[in-house]
């Protein structure tokens, strides 16, 4: 199996964890990853705001290159699947538009066809690898472990765009995979609501109020931790919750984990090599349930 | 087929806590193809009539009969039977959040339709009157037709992620029937719309969740509308109560910059770089990430190729500048 890797800004920036985890985990699945150290920024949604037309260039650039190596794409970001789904659905539904898009294109001598498909990780591992495959590559069973999912707000919406009617697996793969490394699912109905983070720099009180209400609802139902798809989810559950906590003048101290360091804890890779130290609220307790050793 | 509905009742006139608000299950014989709001009135009218709900026309157009049906919102005349099972062929079925229930499966609207009114739903024209009508083409009307399509059944303001922490904000209704007249090229009050839609719990405060354009039963698309506004302030060079307008141009320069994101320097770009209070608020989150190890650099490398972003990055400017718009497709 082998993918055109887009591992997007965040996890080449502020969550360097991610990256390192989900090659790791990737490795381990035998999946090959050609990292597309060329394309550009998705623009996350923001860049759309000021001018979709833009954002859609900038992705059909990324589809293109992709076309050229003939091989579908990787992402390890909810915001960034999302941005390109939604592209892509556009871009789709609509040829004269698309040629719009080409035109633009055309002076770098790309041309996007519409034949790129676009992956999350999660979806690779729920579908392409299933969950039967994932539990037997588990070394470390996350046995008595308590995990709460959270998808991210692009990976979970608007469902047209993301192929749910096709692949309705998505909309439960968090949990599946979750079960699948042996922890128990805390299902809880923040999961597919939303983090916050768009928001942080523009109305912060209302962002650390949605962090404090999702990650104090999963400690209410008894979370050892809350995992994500999403570095962006991340950077808002984990980065900010301490300053969510303080707002709220409540103990939260949720660890916060990416979806390929849970997996990788359960395929038995080093706490190292997943960075599990990076985590801004301590990862100690997960780490000393599932018995791994700390060095 | 036999289903069981479980309702969540409220009686406001109960006399304690308990008997105010409970679920309530209902057994229903009901065929697959049958819709919920069908087996709600089944109840209301063979069962128990006090379970109080509102509909009229049955057939997604009047609005009133927008539910939670298992924890989203939506027209119940429109939710079949079959899509909304779940477990041992039970529906949960639930008032709209975001509102005050005033009995049973009933909320009170008043709040929703204060909001709508706040927005001057209403053309307002300038300049002399044409001998006339007033024309719009109909490429024009056609782009308006999808946000007119909205029937105000509330089932956005339901599952909006930004009211539930702040009653304040306008809400998606409200701003796509905002977009509505800002898009109409008949209303001449655009600049003072889009300043007054700049100010706190207005455009900047939506956090982009998608809820209402998934749960929407029309297809208007609000966030997709508030997007569209957020556009317009952008090309009106208006500047918003927060820091909204200079995040998206910060992040714009970014990627024009290095073909990525330049996460420390959106931060600082967004605040300004003589903002040394908001820059201070910042601290403690960066401390954090540098204790970790992750603080990111200001520093960044370009990505392979960055010219051909930039490139592409003016030619689609040009494109808006020739057209006299940005394309958009169907």
């Amino acid at each position: 199996m082998k993918f055109a890797f887009y591992p997007g800004c965040v996890s080449k920036g502020g969550c360097p964890e991610l990256f390192a985890s989900a090659v790791a985990v990737a490795e381990k699945f035998g999946i090959e990853l050609d990292e597309m150290k060329g394309a550009s920024c998705t623009g996350a949604g923001i860049l759309q705001e000021k001018n979709r037309f833009l954002g859609d260039c900038l992705n059909a650039r990324t589809f293109a290159m992709a076309e050229n190596m003939g091989l579908p794409i990787l992402t390890i970001c909810s915001t960034c699947q999302g941005v390109f789904s939604q592209a892509h659905q556009r871009l789709d539904r609509d040829p004269s538009y698309r040629a719009q898009v080409n035109e633009v294109l055309k002076e770098e001598g790309l041309e996007y066809k519409g034949t790129v498909e676009v992956k999350h990780m999660l979806w690779v591992l729920a579908e392409d690898i299933g969950a039967t495959e994932v539990k037997k590559r588990v070394v470390r069973p996350l046995t008595g472990l308590r995990v709460a999912p959270f998808y991210g707000c692009y990976l979970v919406r608007p469902s047209s765009a993301l192929g749910f009617d096709m692949h309705p697996a998505r909309q439960t793969s968090l949990e599946s995979i979750i079960e699948a490394c042996g922890a128990e699912v805390v299902d809880f109905p923040g999961k597919t609501r939303c983090c916050g983070f768009p928001i942080t720099t523009i109305n912060e009180k209302n962002s650390m109020g949605m962090v404090a209400k999702h990650t104090l609802d999963a400690k209410d139902r008894g979370a050892d931790a809350m995992v994500t798809p999403c570095p962006l989810c991340h950077l808002n559950l984990d980065g900010y919750q301490p300053k969510a906590a303080a707002q709220v003048n409540e103990n939260i101290d949720l660890p916060i984990l990416h979806l390929p360091q849970m997996l990788g804890l359960a395929l038995g890779l080093d706490s190292n090599i997943l960075g599990m130290g990076r985590n801004i609220m301590t990862t100690y307790n997960v780490l000393m349930k599932v018995g791994v050793k700390i060095h | 087929m036999q289903i069981t509905l479980k309702v969540k009742r409220y009686n406001p006139e109960a006399t304690s806590e308990d008997k105010k608000s409970y679920f309530q299950e209902y057994k229903v014989d009901a065929p697959a193809d049958s819709t919920v709001l069908d087996s709600l009135i089944q109840i209301r009218e063979y069962q128990d009539e006090s379970l109080t709900l509102r509909c009229s026309c049955r057939g997604a157009i009047c609005g009133s009969c927008a539910m939670r049906v298992n924890g989203h919102a939506g027209l119940m005349c429109k939710t079949k039977v079959e899509k909304a099972l779940g477990k041992n062929n039970v529906i949960l079925v639930e008032p709209m959040g975001n509102q005050p229930v005033v009995k049973d499966l009933v909320v009170d609207m008043s709040l929703f339709f204060d909001k709508v009114r706040a927005v001057e739903p209403y053309l307002q024209p300038v300049g002399p009157e044409p001998k006339e009508e007033r024309i719009a083409s109909n490429e024009d009307m056609l782009h308006l037709v999808g946000v007119m399509s909205c029937i105000m059944c509330g089932a956005c303001v339901s599952d909006c992620t930004v009211l539930e922490m702040d009653p304040n904000f306008l809400g998606p209704a409200a701003l796509a029937k905002a977009y509505r007249f800002v898009a109409d090229p008949r209303d001449g009050k655009t600049k003072e719309r889009i300043t007054e839609y700049n100010k706190y719990g207005g455009i900047w405060d939506c956090t982009r969740c998608m809820e209402c354009v998934q749960v929407c039963p029309k297809g208007v698309d609000p966030m997709g509308r508030i997007m569209m506004l957020r556009t317009k302030a952008d090309e009106l060079g208006t500047k918003d109560y927060s820091y909204g307008v200079r995040h998206a141009d910060a992040f714009e320069d970014s990627v024009k910059k290095g073909g990525k994101l330049n996460e420390a320097e959106l931060v600082i770009n967004t605040f300004g770089f003589f903002n040394v209070p908001k820059l201070l608020g910042m601290l403690p989150v960066a401390m954090r990430a540098a204790y970790k190890r992750k603080m990111p650099s200001l520093f960044h490398k370009s990505i392979p190729g960055v010219q051909s972003v930039r490139r592409i990055m003016s030619k689609a400017h040009e494109v808006e500048k020739v057209q006299g718009k940005k394309p958009m497709p169907r």
